[in-house]
């Protein structure tokens, strides 16, 4: 195999801190190379250079032996580089074939096109409509579309930014064939990703980033897990310790939910039942877009259901508010740090008050009091280590990590019976996941029942006594965690019922 | 009160004239929003855009000019807008106000000297065979060359939108533009131009009002037609075509009730002056119904961070 | 070149130094604009910032700036709420008409009879003329999802009409001899509004004003309802979140800056303008748009702001005397507004040149 991208010396500074520093290193013609590292690492400036969004301080790149420097996605184009997006660059009003046109130069006529469309999306075993309108599509099809798009410019090299975080084990599957048959036809990949089973099933090579530097090459089939996690992380990783489990009453009791979402491609809630005891952690998993952000809006009251539908301590709260909930004890915390559970341009103190205001009686007749926001934020701060100079800056200048430990710290601190997080350790560092777990569990240790909800299956099976999976609005009978084999779990994601029954050819009634 | 007084036929002519001032604007101001500006200021430009088009037409005695230069300066002061809300990253609301509030303010300092004159006339489309088909001849084809720029201008910006490459880049702008910027698309650079075009469109519109329709200048004399523009750019649903059907609607209730206080129709006259308003109002109430067709990035500022 | 930085959190220096810039920016555009209609920019800028306070006339227009700042104060103050949640209602214009209309009708209604308490309802009369107009677009906006800006600025074209038929009919001076417009109720002691102290142009409406500025500071800064409208402002998701219900926060928000704009109208009425007339309206409902923005939305900078624009109206006046067009103060008072936007990318962002050094700074 010959040499295709070489890149030597790439360095990137931001103000205040280098995201690339001085990286080399070498990718051949039909190569799986996975590129390897933490959030904030500096994978996405790497690639966003190879694509020509972001232009290099200094270093040199050569594609084919010529000298490469993109200056815009156009002419990385051109070049044969090609670029699937974590978040999709996709236009949700448009169809298929017009975001298809939209990434290429050179499209063809509309009627051309759409043919070209079946016959690759055929071919690649990745069935797409060209007239379909893309905001009616599910995630993985938005994938698809993504990658088509890349297929039909017959690229030398493919990004792919972390492509399976939202992807059913099935879709992965399948996604990996594609990716196989590209690189024996001799597309290069670069397959950015922090999974590491999945980078040793499918990569060649391996090269891994911490800090905006190369730390590490390997050969990840010939590499265990934790070595390779060691290498990214650079410390050896503490795992969250589970004590014994004494499941008390039942705290929170969800009956026959069933909810219509409020978003028009939303999903709606399907009779969901469960219960969670005091002291123990209930995993809810499943690809992102199944119910998710419905079942928490659902918990945390902004969405008001029927009443008995939700009981907490045997109380019916299906109808009230937010702040009734927080009263008796229901605390959550959404997956949009900014922006949902935190307003971005306030400060600690007044996010604080945010949702702490009930609990710690942080007013008084609709007077606040903003000396014992400033404590509680404080406290969150200094109990949770999260990293700012002072409570009164915005949470928009925090890091992802430290402000998913201030969120999560500010429902832990007011003492909840019941916590509802989703996602919690979504894009954040790894020392700051292994605390939120670890202060999620020690939550429930002390009493509380705990639902985390969650697509990191990982995570799920590490921290979570019983898990469920949420599928089209609907939730598998929960499961004794450690009866689980990650097998079990792909068939309950497809749509297979823990009780057996098979709902794959149910309709999805949110289209 | 003698309701047999109106002729239905010059209603109809009269309301493609007092119809096409907001047709102009509204066209311009559609294209700016599928890119996901939204430009408060159409009232501003407009009103710039009639006293510039009046003066230079008065001037040099040809109302082409005067057009030409209606456009100029209207697209001068979107420009102002463009570079505070995407260069400078101004809140598009608070621009789009000042732009108004300036472009009144302008107008009247640049009028200062021009009212109470006459401007030359304009040509019509006086072609006699057309002229004479009964009904519609009268009614549709014997207006001046502006009503039919107008249509004309509507359908480019149709097949425009709808057809060619660049109208679906400008499309996709206004749908997403984090994702148009990561595919390679200069999203401030569209916008500007659009911006850019939907000025040149309400100056376009502005000096209809003072060189046509009104025939004569005077002070603050858009009197709203620049936001029931923006009112008929949420009515039309984001379509081209809807905005004829929409300004013919709202010239139509002008023109009406304009001739129902002529004709002495014993409604109070504050009814039937206030109706325009009063209909845009019901006319957003009855679309603010149900699923939105706007572009989902509208108003909000784009920054393009690392 | 120069590229923008985004900064971490706004600057608080550059939010309180922008207005000055902006101020010093327009009166040296504003400078070319009078070069450039034939006027000496320096007399120009000094008629219109300096003589009114320390000029030959001073002590007539001194009392002239409260007049005139109490109103642009009073409405702006309402507006700012709404604006950080959001809400924009640039109807003010309508809304002070219709205070002015309601007030004076209840008064008017009551002529001749003396008595004290005509002018408490005249003043309740206006704040909830101005509440109804503005609860129109609130409904709208709450039950069909109507865009407030349009709807509340439409308004404002239909109180102009209401108001012209009200001093054509309804309130017409019985004894106008045939002239437009109402009895003078500044004239008729139950019902005016005189300066409190002679010559200093404070009267009821400026008081008003002033206890305003204290409200909404507390209210904004100390209460919980000023945070849930911040909160709603900044993030809509994370304040439903925090249990607000948006619902409300539209109304209250609109409902208040719409009875604070009615109070501006009868005080008006009842004072300086005297009585309802057809051109009452005088654009102070859309001025206060600059001096809430110019004010920062801050209570106290828009205390500053109206006493500023206050300003620009009387030396408007003074200027226009010696030949200056009147149309010029409302061209330059949009200028304000332009530069106060420019200069706000300061408070927001760094300029840096394209290749800087790194700087020291906690990692993005």
């Amino acid at each position: 195999m010959s040499e295709l991208l070489k890149i030597d010396g790439l360095t990137k500074a931001y103000p205040g801190v280098v995201a690339n520093d001085d990286v080399s290193f070498e990718i051949a013609e039909g190569e799986v190379h996975a590129l390897l590292g933490e959030n904030g690492a500096g994978k996405s400036t790497l690639v966003k250079m190879i694509y020509g969004l972001v232009k290099p301080d200094s270093g040199q790149m050569t594609l084919g032996g010529a000298p490469y420097h993109p200056a815009e996605p156009k002419a990385a184009r051109a070049s044969g580089v090609a670029m699937v997006f974590q978040h999709f660059s996709l236009f949700d009003a448009l169809t298929v074939a017009e975001n298809i046109t939209l990434g290429m130069e050179n499209a063809p006529h509309r009627r051309e096109l759409s043919e070209r469309i079946r016959e690759v999306s055929n071919a690649y075993k990745l069935p797409l409509d060209p007239n379909r309108i893309i905001g009616d599509l599910s995630v993985g099809e938005r994938q698809r579309v993504e990658i088509i798009r890349c297929l039909l410019q017959n690229p030398k090299l493919l990004i792919m930014d972390e492509p399976t975080s939202v992807l059913t084990p099935q879709e992965v599957e399948v996604l990996f064939e594609t990716l196989h048959t590209l690189s024996d036809e001799g597309t290069a990949i670069l397959y950015i990703s922090h999974k590491l089973e999945e980078i040793k099933t499918l990569c060649d090579h391996a090269t891994i980033l911490r800090h905006g530097q190369v730390v590490g090459e390997c050969v990840p089939k010939e590499q265990t897990a934790r070595k390779m996690a060691e290498m990214m992380v650079g410390a050896s990783l503490h795992t969250p310790v589970k004590k014994n489990l004494h499941p008390g009453e039942v705290i929170l009791n969800v009956q026959g939910l069933s909810l219509a979402s409020k978003n028009p491609f939303g999903t709606t809630l399907k009779d969901i039942n469960v219960t969670v005891r005091a002291g123990e952690v209930l995993g809810i998993g499943g690809v992102a877009g199944n119910g998710q952000d419905e079942l928490l809006l659902a918990l945390s009251g902004e969405t008001a259901s029927p009443r008995q539908m939700v009981q907490v301590n045997g109380v019916d709260v299906g109808d009230l508010n937010p702040n009734e909930r927080r009263e008796l004890g229901l605390l959550t915390a959404p997956e949009e740090r900014l922006g949902h559970a935190a307003a971005p341009d306030m400060t600690l103190t007044e996010n604080a008050m945010l949702t702490g205001n009930i609990r710690q009686r942080l007013s008084s007749n609709g007077f606040l009091r903003w000396n014992a926001a400033r404590g509680f934020a404080k406290a969150i701060i200094e109990q949770f280590d999260v990293r700012t100079p002072s409570s009164e800056n915005t949470a928009r200048s925090l890091s992802g990590g430290n402000l998913q430990k201030f969120v999560i710290g500010r429902e832990v601190l007011q003492d909840p019976t019941v916590l509802v997080v989703n996602q919690p350790t979504w894009g954040v560092d790894a020392a700051a996941a292994a605390d939120i777990r670890q202060a999620l569990m020690d939550l429930a240790e002390g009493g509380a029942a705990v639902v985390i909800i969650s697509q990191d299956l990982d995570e799920l099976r590490e921290v979570s006594d019983r898990l469920a999976i949420l599928n089209e609005g609907q939730l598998t009978k929960p499961a004794e965690t450690a009866d689980l084999s990650m097998d079990d779990i792909g068939l309950m994601m497809g749509g297979h019922m823990g009780d057996g029954s098979d709902n794959t050819t149910q309709e999805a009634a949110h289209v | 009160m003698d309701l047999s007084a109106i002729n239905p036929l010059a209603l109809i002519a009269s309301l493609i004239v007092a119809s096409t001032p907001i047709l102009l604007a509204a066209i311009g101001e559609l294209v700016v929003e599928k890119t996901g500006v939204l430009n408060l200021g159409v009232e501003g430009m407009m009103i710039v855009g009639a006293i510039a088009g009046f003066a230079v037409s008065v001037n040099t005695g040809n109302p082409w000019l005067g057009f030409l230069a209606a456009m100029f300066a209207g697209a001068m002061l979107a420009l102002v807008f463009a570079i505070l809300t995407q260069y400078f990253l101004a809140n598009q609301v608070a621009t789009g106000l000042a732009l108004t509030l300036f472009g009144l303010g302008l107008s009247a300092l640049m009028g200062i000297n021009y009212v109470g004159k006459k401007p030359p006339s304009f040509p019509k489309l006086d072609v006699q065979f057309l002229t004479d088909i009964p009904i519609i001849g009268q009614a549709f084809l014997n207006h001046d060359y502006m009503v039919y720029i107008s249509i004309l201008l509507v359908a480019a910006v149709w097949y425009f939108l709808k057809f060619t490459r660049t109208g679906l880049v400008l499309r996709a702008v206004g749908e997403n533009h984090d994702a148009a910027h990561a595919i390679g698309y200069n999203v401030t650079f569209i916008r500007v131009l659009a911006i850019l075009f939907g000025g040149a469109c309400a100056g376009l519109g502005g000096a209809y009002l003072s060189l046509i329709s009104v025939s004569s200048w005077t002070e603050g004399m858009t009197a709203g037609a620049g936001w029931i523009a923006l009112a008929l750019v949420v009515f039309a649903s984001w379509k081209p075509w809807w905005i004829i059907i929409g300004a013919y609607l709202f010239g139509g209730v002008t023109v009406l009730q304009l001739n129902l206080q002529a004709v002495g129709v014993t409604i109070p006259a504050v009814y039937l002056s206030s109706a325009p308003y009063v209909v845009t109002i019901l006319v957003l109430v009855i679309m603010s119904g149900g699923r939105s067709s706007a572009p989902a990035s509208l108003g909000r500022v784009f920054h393009a961070s690392h | 070149m120069f590229r923008l930085e985004a900064r971490p959190q706004p600057s608080k220096l550059w939010i309180g130094i922008s207005p000055i810039l902006a101020v010093l920016a327009t009166m040296v555009a504003g400078g070319f604009l009078f070069a450039a209609l034939g006027k000496d920019p320096f007399i120009s800028i000094r008629m219109i910032f300096w003589d009114p306070l320390f000029g030959e006339f001073a002590s007539y227009y001194r009392g002239q700036l409260l007049t005139k700042a109490g109103p642009l104060i009073l409405i702006a103050l309402g507006l700012s709420i709404g604006f950080r949640a959001g809400i924009w209602n640039i109807g003010a214009e309508g809304q002070y008409i219709m205070g002015a209309l309601c007030g004076a009708a209840i008064g008017l209604a009551m002529y001749p009879l003396d008595a004290w308490y005509i002018f408490p309802l005249m003043v309740l009369g206006g704040a909830l003329g101005g509440w109804a107009w503005a609860m129109i677009p609130a409904i709208l906006r709450n039950r069909f999802g109507t865009n407030e800006i349009l709807v509340s600025l439409m308004l404002v074209y239909v109180a102009e009409k209401i108001l012209a038929a009200a001093a054509l009919g309804l309130l017409k001076n019985p004894e106008g001899r045939g002239f437009p417009g109402s009895r003078n109720l500044a004239n008729w002691a139950s019902s005016a509004n005189p300066d409190l102290i002679a010559g200093t142009g404070m009267h009821w409406g400026v008081v008003a004003a002033f206890i305003a500025v204290i409200g909404s500071y507390v209210l904004m800064q100390r209460h919980l309802i000023g945070f849930q409208i911040n909160l709603t402002g900044q993030s809509p998701r994370a304040a439903m979140f925090a249990g607000v219900v948006p619902a409300k926060v539209v109304a209250f928000t609109l409902g208040l800056s719409g009875a604070l704009a009615g109070l501006a109208g009868l005080f008006e009425v009842t004072g300086p303008a005297g009585q309802i007339s057809i051109d009452f309206g005088s654009g102070y409902g859309f001025t206060a748009i600059i001096v809430a923005f110019l004010g920062r939305l801050n209570p106290f900078g828009i205390l500053l702001a109206g006493l500023l624009l206050a300003l620009t109206y009387i030396g408007g006046n003074v200027a226009e005397q010696e030949g200056l067009p009147a149309a010029a103060i409302q061209a330059f008072q949009g200028m304000l507004l332009f530069f106060l936007l420019a200069f706000d990318l300061l408070s927001n962002f760094r300029i840096r040149l394209a290749h800087s050094s790194v700087s020291k700074k906690e990692a993005v």
